[in-house]
């Protein structure tokens, strides 16, 4: 069931939570909406599903415009980042809620919530309450819940937000699993590009209420529309104008005119990558990504003048039109204007 | 570190003998007191009290006023709650102004106020008595004023529990399609029940106990709108002591009774 988005304006007060919005999402695909906080993802999630009204705009789901019907009539599985468990109920009655709501037949139900239990891991916690769960199990009940009602479309908004980094790590692998697996049509709302990369087949970058760019990873990374999203997908460096991965920053020792130079500030070793940091002429300071070999082949020290030359420097011209790239625009697609500067080898 | 161990004990034992003290003689003696005395001639003449036609009379009338005012309170109060937490509104707090009004009126005002309101000259009079209803120095007034007084309880108790919930158990309720009403029943109320309960049985002690308010509005007329805080004023008057002694014994033992209630539903919160 595709669901897309056209033309959402929505304000709360003076603050303009989405601004002119529009996105496509295929049947079927795991989507992730990344920004930072008050980007306007949530909003947009919770437009989606009806819990939040839209000033203008609509939304469709699998062709239907369901803009003006009310949430609970949307069919859609929602899972909140504080998992919003009903806490008087047990783990089972949880799970059964929306079947009970339909008028199940107690053994239909009884059957239906064993089975989606087993899917989510959580075989025998039938009878524990929500308090007596750890957070990821909690939050594994929730997306039960949410799943057992058979929805259209799954909406998780921030789903791993409030548990710790192992137990996130976890939950992604299982996550993305799940969805090879139900092949319902699924967005989910995070702060975290790793997380987002890691889980989700296509992007939607969102700031300040207007959509920066969508597509895949590898199309974010490689093609940022903008500064922003060069900047949120992964590291930057700021060289003049342009703009340069830190994995993309070569040292050699001899000067040309591709080359700048800077003076080694501070060598860290973090394990298999080295970090190096370094102090240009003007005063801006920038880092580059070495391995190991590469560090021992330059033989860098602190305080050494080195020589800097950025490998695919892109350059954005002024900041970008509101919503100008991305918006509705296909997988791939995405040049955004950008010059690309390879210096010459 | 031995003498700031002792200082601590010491200190402990002091706070501990002040509180306990305060207690024993402003709240526990008198009560003490009271049931020696009631019982200081065996238990027949305040049975014999109670039982008589006028004091059963004014336990029944009182049991009345409690089975009728507390349930419309708690019915208005849940109301009232929701629509001041869940439905922002710019007028908000005058609601909530207004609601605390009972709180800080004294009850003998209320009553005064109810007199304008349904008595000879008042705004309503002219109609009721078209209609043949008698308000004042009957029950219905006597209920109206117990309302009026034990307003505020359920509202006061309920607020903070619906702030404290938030509204995303409600907003997972209706993503997996339950109504507005489904939600109320099966999610909202079943979270803010300690709340609600706790409510009922601080407004249950108070229209069990309202004196003030009641003795404007019903005529105190023994065996027709005497309840028993009047009952026992009346008794006291006259010198009947065994009389009043009773039944102020019997009101002790119902607002027991309701307070062990509120701490079984305070332990039963807290587990």
């Amino acid at each position: 069931m595709g669901i897309s988005v056209e033309g959402a304006n929505k304000s709360f007060g003076d603050f303009q939570a989405l601004d002119d919005v529009s996105i496509e999402v295929p049947d079927g695909s795991l989507t992730a909406l990344l920004g930072p906080s008050g980007s306007g993802k949530s909003t947009l999630l919770r437009a989606i599903a009806g819990l939040e009204e839209l000033d203008t705009g609509r939304v469709v789901i699998d062709g239907e415009d369901v803009s003006t019907k009310p949430t609970q009539k949307r069919e859609v599985g929602f899972v909140f980042q504080h998992y919003a468990a009903f806490k008087h109920m047990t783990v089972y009655e949880n799970v059964g809620f929306g079947l009970k709501i339909r008028k199940w037949k107690k053994d239909k139900i009884r059957e239906r919530v064993d089975e989606l239990l087993n899917l989510v891991q959580l075989p025998g916690l039938a009878d524990r309450y929500p308090s007596q769960l750890s957070g990821g199990q909690r939050q594994r009940m929730a997306l039960a819940r949410a799943l057992a009602v058979q929805p259209q479309v799954l909406l998780l908004d921030e789903p791993f937000g409030a548990l710790d980094a192992k137990v996130r790590k976890d939950l992604r692998t299982w996550l993305r699993n799940l969805h090879e697996e139900m092949n319902v049509t699924t967005i989910f709302v995070t702060h975290d590009q790793e997380e987002a990369m890691d889980v989700a087949g296509q992007l939607v970058v969102m700031n300040q209420g207007r959509v920066e760019q969508s597509g895949t990873a590898n199309d974010l990374y490689e093609k940022p529309a903008n500064e922003f999203v060069m900047s949120f997908v992964g590291e930057v460096n700021q060289l003049g104008d342009s703009y340069v991965r830190p994995h993309d920053i070569e040292i050699v020792g001899d000067k040309d005119e591709n080359t700048e130079e800077a003076m080694v500030q501070r060598i860290v070793a973090l394990g298999f990558e080295i970090r190096v940091e370094l102090v240009l002429a003007d005063g801006n300071e920038v880092w580059a990504q070495l391995t190991r070999q590469e560090l021992q082949r330059l033989e860098l020290r602190e305080g050494q003048i080195a020589y800097l030359r950025p490998v695919h420097a892109k350059s954005f011209n002024g900041s970008p039109p509101p919503n100008s790239p991305g918006a509705s625009t296909p997988p791939g697609s995405t040049d955004g204007g950008d010059a690309e500067i390879t210096a010459a080898a | 570190m031995n003498s700031s161990v002792n200082d601590n004990r010491t200190s402990r034992w002091g706070l501990r003998v002040l509180g306990l003290g305060y207690i024993a003689v402003l709240l526990v003696a008198p009560l003490i007191l009271l049931f020696y005395k009631t019982f200081e001639e065996g238990l027949a003449p305040p049975w014999e009290a109670i039982t008589s036609s006028d004091g059963l009379h004014a336990l029944k009338l009182t049991l009345l006023t409690v089975v009728i005012a507390v349930p419309l309170n708690t019915v208005f109060g849940v109301i009232c709650s929701l629509l001041l937490v869940r439905h922002k509104w710019k007028g908000n707090w005058v609601i909530d102004a207004v609601i605390n009004l009972p709180f800080a009126i004294s009850p003998v005002v209320i009553g005064l106020s109810l007199f304008l309101l349904y008595g000879k000259q008042g705004w309503f009079e002219p109609g009721l008595a078209e209609a043949g209803i008698k308000i004042l120095f009957s029950t219905p007034g006597i209920i109206l004023a117990c309302i009026f007084v034990s307003v505020p309880f359920v509202v006061r108790e309920t607020v903070p529990v619906l702030q404290e919930i938030g509204t995303e158990q409600e907003q997972a309720a209706e993503t997996l399609g339950a109504n507005g009403w489904q939600t109320f029943w099966r999610v909202t109320l079943p979270a803010i029940r300690w709340g609600v309960a706790y409510g009922v049985v601080l407004c249950t002690a108070r229209v069990l106990g309202e004196f003030g308010a009641v003795s404007v509005v019903s005529g105190n007329i023994s065996g027709e709108t005497q309840t028993l805080p009047l009952f026992v004023e009346k008794n006291y008057e006259n010198f009947n002591l065994p009389g009043a002694f009773g039944a102020a014994v019997l009101l002790a033992l119902l607002a027991l009774v309701v307070l062990m209630a509120m701490n079984l539903l305070k332990r039963k919160e807290a587990s």
